[in-house]
């Protein structure tokens, strides 16, 4: 796997980001910086990571979704190759238009920081190959700005064609509202692009990979996409 | 030349932060307050452009391009002078 991490200044989870692929991998991926205009020759998966990127000036993501690299993962995207957005990571690809919908304030105003259960919606994607269909996963969140909207037409569209690929839900998989922590349209934690290879997602899969903190459910997504990428090389 | 640029929530956009402020001024006694939209506001200087018209196009693409997320916000342009 030869993953880039984009560095944007004010982000503070690409050493998460960049220690779980390392170990679900075995390699180290390319940290690139956010004025560079090309990403490494060979990259196969751009990760967009979670912070404060710009220090949430303006709106979460608007800033840097405009940087100069972003140019490239959008050339990058539309050839096809992966792109995993987590927490601000999502709300940059929501900015730059490479997924549809916006995050907004937290329902409750809050920011939260804890462990959240996801439902994962489909098994077939790049991304959640490493999961069964229905599979409960316990991740963590660290956000305030995690509300997921877009307008109806867009929010029928999601779910007709199968793109909401995690979302809040009980400890049993059952969708609940007092388990949808930020008030998100539908319970949507996490969305594909039209053509699947674009994934944006608010919670922390990068977080729960190593059984001395607890949980490994983040793992699955990680190795889905090693398995996914050796099996397309 | 001096502009103002107004960005406010869509109608129908859930809008937490004004819902909080709403109820701030309702529990100060602040009587008659229906309900709260909170917006930004973007002071903005423009150089080397005299034309009215052409500021308006100078603030229009940096709102089109940055100031607002026209996914939930609408914007007004207004050159002051």
């Amino acid at each position: 796997m030869n993953a880039a991490i984009i560095v944007f200044p004010g982000i503070n989870r690409e050493r998460d980001m960049a220690r779980t692929l390392r170990l679900v991998s075995g390699q180290a991926p390319a940290m690139v910086w956010h004025a560079e205009t090309a990403l490494p020759r060979g990259t196969d998966l751009v990760v967009v990571p979670g912070g404060f990127s710009y220090g949430d000036y303006l709106r979460c993501g608007a800033i840097a979704a405009r940087s100069p690299i972003m140019k490239a993962v959008r050339d990058f995207a539309e050839s096809g190759g992966l792109v995993l957005g987590v927490c601000n990571g999502f709300q940059i690809l929501c900015e730059a238009g490479l997924l549809p919908g916006v995050l907004m304030r937290n329902s409750q105003l809050k920011f939260i920081c804890r462990d959240v259960y996801l439902r994962v919606e489909r098994s077939d994607t790049p991304f959640t190959r490493g999961y069964n269909a229905g599979q409960v996963i316990k991740v963590p969140v660290a956000h305030g700005e995690g509300n997921y909207i877009a307008d109806g037409e867009t929010v029928a569209r999601l779910e007709g064609e199968g793109r909401v690929i995690f979302r809040y839900a009980a400890p049993d998989g059952m969708i609940d509202p007092n388990w949808n922590h930020n008030g998100a349209m539908n319970a949507i934690a996490g969305i594909l692009n039209e053509r699947g290879n674009v994934l944006g997602m608010m919670p922390h899969p990068e977080n729960h990979v190593e059984a001395s903190i607890g949980s490994t459910d983040g793992r699955g997504l990680f190795a889905g996409l090693v398995d996914h990428l050796a099996k397309a090389a | 030349m001096k502009a103002r640029v107004t960005v406010t929530l869509k109608t129908g956009i859930l809008d937490p932060q004004g819902k909080a402020i709403e109820g701030a001024l309702r529990s100060l006694g602040v009587d008659g307050v229906a309900s709260v939209r909170q917006g930004k506001v973007f002071d903005i200087e423009i150089e080397g452009v005299t034309d009215r018209a052409k500021a308006e196009a100078v603030l229009k693409q940096a709102a089109d391009k940055l100031l607002a997320n026209t996914v939930i916000e609408n914007y007004r342009v207004d050159v002051v002078g």
